[in-house]
This record gives structure tokens, sequence and C-alpha cells, in this order.
């Protein structure tokens, strides 16, 4: 199966592990990710007032191309690109006026033909967590495992339609059929500050805090997530969130890829954890999994 | 201090203009507060999130334009999902950082020259390119 | 064991259904002889046996009517019976219930039919004629002389939907000790010989024979000439439909219903003030008020009307038992219309050191042995978080289950939360819409014990103008 794939900037520079592991895991698991060719920026908000089509077009341009080059799909890996495109998606099959302003501007026709579909999605609905189990080489045993879903994946509801907004479990059902143990985690749908990482450091800190110390308390070796913002600021904000208290105890991060990759039989040395602040390794040489 | 309420107040211009652009209805809602207990904001902020729904039912729009409440919102859309009368409050948020950064003497929220070539190293540019879309003069 | 002894060979104490006579519709029904010495016109059946068909009940019975009561559980009293103490005059629930059980048991002209469902009806009004199913008791009550022993020796002790989160029940049991009628039923459910083959003890122990595993249901027919539907309420499903609530997960974030077993002197604490998940005295204690009421975007648009007071009087009698323990409670708004309410909404707060909270809680979780609480309060403009031992949610109330089943064989219609409609809300609140059919109590919109009581009767009342009515054209045709 092939599907056509979004991977959207940040993959390519600073989140390229995640993108990395999920194009070989695809491999792996036997489906293809067919990068669109050209792509540009997403816009990276899908924008909340309805008079500001502008921020609209780039999200549409990519729709369109997919359409045009045959495409009834489009994967994305990256939670922010996921939701502006999906949602992007929902004003052109909804808001015919909206739609007809956008398409007229970037001179294209686009109905909302297409489907935008998450990387966990395609694993969950195409491949089957079933099958995922079969194909693990090496299981993830002993390794208890926080699965942060942040906002973008789940929010809003209506217009996503991952999970359900207040317990959803596609995340720990895919960690289950690595063989590790998703741990109970309260905060797994809270925000982690988002974009305020640029203008509320405090925000950011106190949320990321917030939410890894409650990973931790409910017994997680470490945590998962889809999205680079969610992995920028729950990693690098650790060694600030340490000096306000010392008592904290940090807490690896990894993209969801990197976890799948490893389970799939890819070295850990392989897996680009040198530019995370909180080391994954020792905790991987430890259960035997590096 | 009294605060003075009257017709031509809570049918302000401003006002109007945010429920336009954001597309809410702010008499939707019925002051129950689960917005703000549930906002991972809040410590940043002054108004409470339904406080500031509440100053737009009233008409207060003077005290709306300036709060700090709108630039700490993180879009998260927390308040939304949980509103039981579905306001979306991530939008009215979104209205009143727009009407502002449109006005033709904004003020930038945020100053690149801040960021250390570190930071910049390690930003994803989802950060930086939503940061900017909220935060700088259109 | 002297008491066993003495009870064997005695007559079984109910009657048997062999002589029901030339006048009874069906055999099967069996003790409608009394319903059946009047004409059909004179006959009313209530289809619920809480506070509400109980009032009903009586009302009509002392009016020389004769009543069949059809309640879906083995005993009457419904809600009510599950009730610790009552607002706003904090009586024990048992203590003003048990006297209408009692009588509507015992009254001449009531005859009670639990542990039946009504499945279809046919006639017209004032002669209807009913189908009623008979649901397996696995106990032969004509037998069963209610001595207990079989519950007992019951080895099974589990949940119970009756106590719900408090505490277990044996397999065979009855809803009170001074249940009315006072026979136990089987939950087959749990019974260790109907799901697995093995124990078979009651069968054992019974003095009389009584227990029958083979018994199958049976349908009987009952020709009345109106019918009061009054099947009263159940708790909104919080615990699949409000994860953000613990959603069932957190043994110590329990309903009001539950902390009313909890509280309650018959329930199976005994009245003693402990948390589920460790059986120790909560300290801090939160209420959650509106949970999944007032909600039109994801739950329920509707008020359901009695949570500000059981709230209220929930927070009292916590502070009776702990008198060191703290309660807080989340609410929007308080709604204390009745008489006497706002008087005990104010006395909770100015001498018990209640502390209300304005704002809804948005997520309760778990931390340690705390739940902790995210909420607001709108009045100081603060974001307030509880460190918890025990959270009870006021959930919503909903019409209970199979009333939308009901109303389909009735004819009755329902609105879109599953309410009974009315002819008129105003001026024909108990009437149906449908002749001859009248709706009474939490079935039609959720209320107090007060306002129920009063529509029992007023339905009452209704379905006796009805059938004069029906009396009086008859003459005349004549």
């Amino acid at each position: 199966m092939k599907y056509p794939y979004f991977p959207g900037c940040t993959l390519y520079t600073k989140a390229k592990k995640l993108d990395d592991a999920g194009r070989e895991c695809s491999r792996r698991l036997g489906f293809e990710l067919d990068e669109l060719p050209d792509w540009t920026c997403c816009g990276a908000t899908f924008p909340l007032v309805n008079d500001y089509h502008i921020a609209m077009s780039g999200p549409t341009r990519i729709l369109a191309d997919t359409k045009d080059q045959g495409g009834s799909q489009l994967v994305t890996l990256c939670s922010v690109c996921f939701n502006v495109l999906k949602r992007t998606n929902v004003v052109m099959r909804t808001d015919e006026e909206r739609r007809q302003k956008i398409t007229d501007f970037i001179e294209r026709d686009y109905h909302g033909e297409v489907e935008v579909l998450h990387y966990l999605q395609v694993l969950r609905d195409e491949i089957g967590f079933e099958q995922l189990r079969e194909k693990v080489v090496k299981p993830l045993t002993d390794l208890k495992v926080a699965c942060y879903y942040g906002c973008l994946l789940l929010r809003p509801v209506k217009e996503i339609g991952l999970d359900v907004m207040e317990n959803p479990t596609i995340f720990e059902d895919f960690v289950r059929a690595l063989g590790a143990e998703p741990v109970d985690f309260p905060y797994k749908i809270e925000c982690c500050g988002a974009f305020q990482v640029v203008h509320s450091m405090e925000t950011a800190t106190r949320c990321s805090r917030d939410i890894l110390a409650n990973a931790r308390l409910n017994g997680a070796d470490l945590v998962i997530t889809t999205c680079p913002l969610c992995h920028f600021n729950l990693d690098d904000r650790q060694p600030e969130i340490r000096k306000g208290d010392p008592r904290f105890q940090t807490v690896p991060v990894l993209y969801f890829t990197q976890l799948l990759a490893l389970a799939l039989g890819l070295d850990a040395a392989e897996l680009g954890f040198e530019r995370n602040l909180i080391d994954p390794l020792p905790l991987l040489r430890e259960k035997g999994l590096a | 201090m009294k605060t003075r309420i009257s017709r031509e107040q809570v049918q302000d211009d401003f006002i109007n203009k945010v429920a336009e652009i954001s597309g809410e209805n702010f008499f939707n809602c019925y002051q129950c507060g689960n917005c703000s207990a549930g906002c991972p904001s809040v410590d940043e902020m002054d108004l409470l999130p339904s406080q500031v729904v509440r100053y737009l039912q009233l008409g207060l729009a003077d005290e709306v334009k300036n709060c700090r409440s709108m630039w700490v919102c993180a879009a998260c859309t927390m308040c939304h999902a949980r509103c039981p009368k579905g306001v979306d409050i991530s939008r009215i948020m979104d209205a009143l950082r727009m009407l502002n950064l449109r006005e033709p003497k904004a003020a930038a929220r945020v100053d690149v020259t801040d960021f250390t070539p570190e930071y910049l190293e390690r930003a994803p540019q989802i950060a930086m390119i939503s940061g900017y879309r909220k935060f700088l003069p259109l | 064991m002297g008491e066993v002894t003495e009870l064997k060979g005695q007559q079984p104490a109910c009657q048997t259904d062999d002589g029901a006579g030339a006048t009874c519709a069906c055999a099967a029904a069996g003790g409608l002889e009394d319903l059946y010495s009047v004409p059909v016109d004179r006959r009313v059946m209530v289809i619920g046996g809480g506070i509400c068909g109980i009032t009903a009940a009586i009302d009509l019975g002392n009016a020389d009517y004769r009543v069949v009561m059809v309640e879906r559980l083995p005993s009457v009293g419904g809600r009510m019976l599950q009730l610790s103490e009552t607002f706003p005059t904090l009586d024990c629930a048992q203590c003003t219930l048990t006297p209408r059980t009692v009588e509507s048991g015992q009254h001449p002209h009531v005859t009670l039919k639990t542990c039946c469902e009504v499945v279809g009806l046919s006639g017209e009004p004032g002669n209807f004629r009913v189908r009623v199913r008979q649901n397996k008791t696995y106990v032969d009550w004509s037998k069963c002389t209610g001595c207990g022993t079989c519950i007992q020796k019951c080895p099974t002790k589990s949940y119970a939907l009756f106590e719900r989160d408090a505490g277990r029940m044996t397999a065979i049991y009855t809803l009170s000790p001074q249940a009315v009628p006072n026979k136990p039923v089987i939950d087959a459910d749990r019974c260790r010989y109907l799901t697995k083959g093995k124990c078979g003890v009651c069968a054992k122990v019974c003095p009389v024979d009584a227990i029958d595993y083979e018994q199958q249901e049976s349908y009987f027919e009952v020709e009345v000439g109106a019918i009061i539907v009054a099947t009263g309420f159940d708790v909104y499903d919080w615990k699949t439909k409000m994860p953000e609530l613990g959603g069932g997960r957190l043994p110590d974030v329990i309903d009001g219903l539950t902390f009313e077993r909890y509280l309650s002197a018959s329930g199976p604490t005994a009245g003693r003030m402990v948390r589920p998940s460790d059986g120790v005295e909560p300290k801090e204690i939160v209420f959650i008020q509106c949970a999944g009421s007032r909600n039109p975007e994801l739950h329920k648009s509707y008020c359901s009307k009695v949570c500000c007071m059981y709230t209220a009087k929930h927070a009292r009698l916590y502070k009776h038992k702990v008198h060191d323990g703290q309660v807080y409670i989340f609410y929007i708004d308080i709604r204390s219309t009745g008489k006497g309410y706002e008087q005990f909404i104010q006395q909770s707060v100015s001498e018990e050191g209640i502390i209300y909270l304005r704002g809804r809680a948005a997520k309760v979780f778990q931390e340690g042995k705390k739940i902790m609480v995210q909420g607001a309060d709108t009045l100081t403009g603060k974001k307030i978080e509880i460190a918890a031992d025990l959270v009870v949610v006021a959930a919503a109330l909903v019409p209970n289950e199979g009333a939308e089943e009901l109303a389909e064989i009735l004819g009755l219609t329902c609105n879109k939360d599953g309410f009974f409609v009315e002819e008129d809300y105003k001026l024909s609140p108990v009437d149906s819409g449908s002749r001859g059919i009248f709706i009474a109590g939490c079935c039609q919109g959720i209320k107090d014990i007060a306002d129920t009581v009063a529509q029992g009767s007023a339905a009452a009342s209704k379905a006796q103008v009805f059938l004069s009515t029906i009396r009086r054209q008859k003459k005349q045709a004549v």
C-alpha cells in the first residue's frame, strides 16, 4: 500500500528522527510513504478567526496537490501538520463560501476530496495493531510508557475524530502492540504550552513540568509523543524544571516512531537520540533494548 | 470603582467585531467556569477565560482589549472541548489577538533578537511559525 | 435452627393460583380475585412501585377502586428505598417510606405484582387489556415463608445494582429487611448454581422447598379501565460518558445515589462514613454538582432539579458523621425553590461551614491516595485544586431504563431526553395525551419526593375522574 505523505518543515530538520523512523518502519510494515513533490509549509497554525483566509491557502494547496497527483489520502506524522490539514479540509468540505474564496485565490479546484490521516491511524485502521504485534521482533517488555497525546492530535474532536477526547486509547493500544505497558496517565491530554514557548516561557515550563511529573508519578519510564513541538517543550524544559525543583525526576521523551522502530528491530544507536537533552539510552540499556 | 454599563457599550463595535470574526455568541455562555477550571495558562492570565467572556457580555471592551489572557492562551482548545454550551474560547482569544495585531501601530509581542542561537538551533520550526502568527503584527 | 423446624409444615402464606375464579382473565395471574371483584371501570393498573406509584395505588384503593401495581424489582419502594435521609427535614427515608410500602402490601384493594413488566397493551381506554411478564424469581413465592435462611446461608456476596458501589449483596436477596413483599429472589447473573451449576445451598437449606432453579418466566393479562405510569428515574451513565470524572476507574469517585447507600443506616456500612478504596474515613470531601446536567453540548441539556438540595443534604449528613471533615461543593447556581429549601441551603453554609465554590469542576484524577479535583471559583477568579479523599458527583438523572420501550407499548410520547410528554405542562400535567393513561413522578420529568407524591395523588384523582366519565357514558348508552 502506498500513501501520499506530507512530512512538513520540522520533520526535515529538527525532528528528522521522527521522520526517519517513521519511513523505515513503514517499509518494515509493508507500506510506502510517498512524499509529495514540492510541498510547502502547512502554516503551523489553523486560523481560529474566520476572516483569515490567507492562512488556509498553504494547507489547501497541499491538499489540492495531493488530489491532483491522484491521491485520495494524505498521511502526516506531525500533530501540528495533521491538525492544520485536517481542519482546513473540514472547511473545504463544509463551508462553501470560504472554500470558494480560498481556492479562487490559489487558483485550484478543491472540495475536500482528500482524506487526511495520521500515521497512527494507518497503523490502527489499515495495518491493524494485532498485525503490528506479529511484526514486532523485539518486544518492549517491562517498559512503562506514558502516552502523551497533547492537544492537536485530538481536538477539536468533531473535526479531528481520531479518538475520544477525555480518555483516548489509540496510543495505549499502539504501545501494547509493541509489548510495552502503557501507564494510566491523567495528564495525557493536557497542553504542553505549545507556541507559548516563544512568548510565555513560564507557561510552557509549568505545563511541561505538570505533565512530566504526572507521568513519573504514575510509574512511566518514558514519555512518547507524535508532535515535535510537544517534544521540544517536554524535553528541553527539563533542565529548567529541575532548577526550580531539585526533586524533579527527569524523564526521557521519545517520538512514537522511535519506539516503534526499536520494537521492529532497529538499533537504538540509529535512532538519533543524540539530540535528546534527557538521554533515553541509559534507560533503554537497562531494559535490554539498547 | 463602579462600572457603568449601557446599551451603547454592550453593543459596542469592537465587541461586535470580536463576535463576528470569532464566530462565537458570547451569550451562549452561562458562566459555569468549566473553561477556567481546565485552562493550562490560568497562572499567567489576568482574567480567567470565563471572565474574558463575561467582560465581552457586559461590553467592557477596554478591559478585554488590554488583557494579558489573550496573549498567554496556548490555543489548546480544552475550553471548547469541555464547554457545555460549545463556546470556543480559543477562537475568541484568537480574535482578540488578531484585532490587536491588526491595529496600525500594533507592537510585536515577541522579539526575534531575544532568542539565543542555542534556542533557535533547538526550537522546531512549527514553534517559531505558529508563534510569529500569534504574536507579530500582520 | 429452632425457628426453621417450627416453620416446617406450616401452610404457605401466599395463596396459590388454582382457585382464581371465573372473573380472572388468566389463571397464571393469581391473586387478582380482589381486582376482578369489581367491573373493569373500577380497576386501575399502576406501573412502577416507587413512592409515586404507591401513593397513587393507596389513594385509589382508599377510594374503593381496585388496583394492580406492577413493579419490575422484587419489592416496592423504588428509589426512595435507597435513600438515607430526605431534604429538607432530614427524616429517615426508610422510616417515612416503610408505612407506605406496608400499607400498599396489606391494602385489601391493592394487589402487588413484583418482578413483573408490562409487555403489551390492547383494548381501549376504559377497557384496557395489559399483558404482563412475570420474570423469573427462582423462588416459589407460594411456598416461601420469608424466613430468610437462604439469604443467611448464601455463599455469594458480590456487587449488586441496588447497593451501587457501596456494598455487596448475596445472590439470593431481598432489597431490604422490611421488603414488601418480603420474599427473596435469586440474581441469576451472580448465583453460583445458575452460572456454574455448583452450590445449591439455598435449595438445601430452604425448609419448604421453595427454591426452583428451573422456574420459567410466565405471562398473564389483566383487564383494567385506566393505567398510571410512574416508572421513575435512573442515574446518567456518567461512568462511561464522563471520563474526566474518573470514568468509574477511580473507586473514590462515586455518585450521589451511591453516597446515599453509605449514609444509610440500613446500607452496607450501617451508615459508617468510609471511602470505597480503603475503608478510611474521608476528611476532605468534594461534591460536584451538575455533572452531566445543563450540558446541551455533551450530555443532558436540562437541570436535574434535585441535586442542589440533595448535595446540601449530603454535605450536612457527612458533617454530622465527620465533625472535623471539610466539605467543598462545586456549583453553578443553587436552585432551592421548594418550601423551606432556601433556608436549608443557608443553614448548611452558615452552620456547617460548608464551602461552596462557584464553578464547575473540569477534571478529577488519582494522585497517590488522593483524588485531585480541578475546578474553578468564578467569584474569586481562581482556578482551584483540591486534594480530596472522596468525590461525590451529582450526576444527571435520566428516565428509568426501559421507559422508551414502555412508551412504545402504551402509545406514549417521549421527549428527546426520554421523559414522557404530558398533554399540557401547566394545565394537564399528569394526562399523557393517550386517554385513560396517566403519567406521574420522575418519568415525566425529574422532581423531588414532595412533587412526586403530589403527582401520584393527582394521577390517582385524574384516573378516577376518567373512569367515572366512562361509567356515565356507559349508563347513558344503556
